[in-house]
């Protein structure tokens, strides 16, 4: 059966199919909101690894997303070529990351205060680049520009090529490898044994500890690799919008990134995907009109879902479709007369991937005992 | 002279500032454990809603010190029966909800008042201080906020009420033993933190200025002044961090600006909840969620 590599819960059919899907899509579409779309999904993946399978919430992770663009477009204007650019967007933002989770991990601190600590770097950054007009704030030839932030950097360039850069088509092509690329790296970093402990962590802290892992060790490494993700990001769409405003850094963005991972699912890494795509395309709809304010159903979303669907919309799905298919398959063993061994498909429990959904494997733990009985 | 006068006042305004803006905060969260990130929205509607009252010709005083307090501690109720109860214990979903609710609010206010910036104006004229020009209402501000503080303790500590909100804060079981409802006390409670916000953001609308937005510059500096404070000591512990932080800030901001004066205060925040993750509060915050 095993025709592809498995990495953990890889479907490399549905993963070939929407490789196949975004790489044809440019003949059908322009490329200018897909690219967005891609780029605000792979921000949300960023934050989805890390709160669905270490299950750390971090409250300002626009921090690394716009410490990635503000160094792309920083360092872009000083060195011209921008390989080393893009690989610094990714390093700083990894190296801040490192300092502030070592700093938080380390110290022991709980959810809530690392809620607060990452919200208040966030704040700070946006407080200081939105004061930095006039002259004295300069990083070598890149002025910062306060509020108006820094426009008309360079784009990417083929590397070693300056001057042939890529924007419009190849910008969307390098965006939908970034985000395939991070997809697969995640899926790697949970397949191996480094994402078996994250997700140990996250269920049970102080049992992770007693079996000799350095739990700030594992956070501080996990926080790092989204943070690097989210400067990717960060890196993508300054070269999208042409230009880095201290807007990356508002709490607004903050929040929405959370939003799209929450909505998408917690606990998944397509949910924050397909949510970061749905709600950033609903986004630049309401963008387009002024009836009703953006906020307004962003913010009513968010309490609905909460309230109702704490889990997210991709885990729901999944439980429900795993209890149909379940339940289709013990019904047809359960007519051969073998009550246990026909759920080879839908049976993926003990995985990362089922027991982030709890209410899901619950459920068909009742319903397993039950249909031995009948 | 003078000059030593004016950074004095400056400081103890700022002191007051924070301590107005942190006091429904830090009775929801001290009584509640709920960390409301609402709660600049709620501040920012008590200053609309003295606006629309200083507009259809009520008298300002009144607007801001009785009205506004009414109308935001009605929308906190709203609020407490329609979300937050559902949610009690579960902290980090508590803050993504009052999250949205803040855009929610931000998106209503938008809708009705518009986007842009408006004035309420200053009741108080400034006077003047050896030969700089001080405004007057600053001194009112100071004033409101002793009074409130004051008042609050005495509440705390000799009313019957007081004392019913004291011992559910302690021990909830125990509380429910003796016939008082924790989830009434909860309501209640929540419902007064929303009143004290709309207190601050009505006294406060002259000052600042109103924007659909303007909650986001409270929310950090009251976040950080209760929960620095701790969660043990609801007066005392945010009396102390409003003291440290306003001094901090100040004496940054007339040796920088007030930008850098601010970034100062939110760094030392971050220094000082590294130093302190177990401290006051810590304790409760283990394994929530």
């Amino acid at each position: 059966m095993k025709a592809w590599p498995s990495i953990g819960q890889m479907r490399w059919g549905w993963f070939l199919a929407s490789a196949v899907v975004l790489l044809l899509l440019p003949v059908v579409t322009d490329t200018h909101t897909p690219t967005i779309l891609l780029i605000w999904a792979l921000f949300a993946l960023s934050l989805g690894l890390m709160w669905g399978y270490a299950g750390l919430l971090s409250f300002g992770h626009s921090a690394y997303f716009g410490l990635g663009a503000y160094t792309y477009a920083i360092a872009v204007i000083n060195i011209g070529e921008s390989t080393a650019p893009v690989l610094l967007a990714i390093v700083i933002p990894a190296v801040v990351a490192a300092v502030i989770g070592a700093m938080m991990f380390y110290g022991r601190i709980s959810d809530v205060y690392m809620g607060v600590i990452t919200l208040v770097v966030t704040l700070i950054l946006f407080k200081f680049m939105s004061a930095t007009a006039g002259d004295q704030y300069a990083i070598g030839a890149a002025r910062l520009g306060g509020f108006n932030g820094i426009p008309g950097f360079a784009v990417i360039n083929i590397p070693g090529m300056p001057e042939v850069s890529l924007f419009g088509l190849p910008m969307y092509y390098i965006a939908v490898v970034s985000l395939l690329g991070c997809y697969l790296v995640s899926r790697w970093i949970l397949a191996r044994s480094f994402g078996r402990v994250l997700v140990g962590i996250r269920e049970n802290e102080a049992r992770c500890e007693l079996l000799g892992y350095s739990v700030p060790a594992y956070k501080t490494a996990i926080f790092t690799i989204s943070a690097a993700m989210a400067g990717l990001a960060g890196c993508l769409f300054a070269n999208w919008a042409e230009i880095v405003t201290p807007g990356v850094f508002s709490l607004r963005s903050a929040a929405e990134v959370i939003i799209w991972t929450i909505v998408g699912g917690v606990g998944t890494l397509i949910g924050p995907v397909l949510g970061a795509m749905a709600l950033g395309m609903v986004k630049l709809l309401l963008g387009e009109q002024t009836v009703i304010d953006n906020s307004l159903l962003l913010g009513l979303l968010l309490v609905i879902v909460v309230l109702a669907i704490p889990r997210g919309v991709v885990p729901a799905l999944q439980g429900w479709w795993r209890g149909r298919t379940r339940f289709r398959a013990q019904r047809a063993g359960h007519r051969r007369g073998r009550p246990r061994a026909s759920a080879p498909r839908g049976g993926s429990s003990g995985t990362s991937e089922s027991k982030t959904s709890r209410p899901e494997t619950t459920g068909s733990a009742h319903r397993v005992p039950q249909a031995g009985r009948s | 002279m003078d000059y030593t006068a004016v950074v004095l006042l400056q400081i103890l305004y700022m002191i007051a500032f924070l301590a107005l803006i942190s006091a429904g905060l830090a009775v929801v969260f001290g009584m509640m454990r709920v960390i409301n990130l609402a709660h600049g929205e709620f501040v920012m509607l008590g200053g609309y809603t003295t606006l629309a009252c200083q507009r259809v010709g009520i008298d300002i005083w009144f607007a801001m010190l009785v009205i506004a307090p009414l109308v935001v501690g009605v929308v906190g109720l709203i609020v407490e029966r329609l979300v937050i109860r559902f949610l009690y214990g579960r902290m980090i979903d508590t803050m993504l909800a009052t999250w949205g609710l803040s855009l929610l609010l931000i998106g209503m206010v938008t809708f009705i008042f518009g986007s842009s910036a408006v004035n309420v104006p200053t009741p108080l004229p400034g006077y003047q201080l050896g030969e700089y020009q001080m405004g007057g209402y600053n001194l009112f501000i100071i004033g409101v906020t002793a009074v409130l503080y004051v008042a609050m303790w005495l509440v705390l500590r000799y009313t019957r009420w007081g004392l019913i909100a004291r011992g559910a804060m302690q021990n909830p079981e125990i509380a429910s033993a003796l016939g008082y409802n924790p989830r009434t006390v909860y309501m209640v409670t929540f419902s007064i933190g929303a009143a004290l916000s709309g207190l601050a953001g009505g006294v406060l609308a002259p000052l600042t200025g109103l924007l659909p937005a303007s909650g986001g510059a409270y929310i950090a500096q009251a976040f950080i002044a209760v929960i620095t404070g701790g969660a043990g000591a609801v007066i005392a512990g945010t009396l102390s961090s409003s003291v440290l932080f306003g001094v901090v800030s100040q004496i940054v901001s007339f040796a920088y600006t007030p930008v850098i004066g601010e970034i100062a205060m939110l760094a030392l925040a971050i220094i000082l909840l590294r130093l302190m993750p177990q401290g006051i509060s810590g304790r409760f915050f283990r394994n929530s969620q």
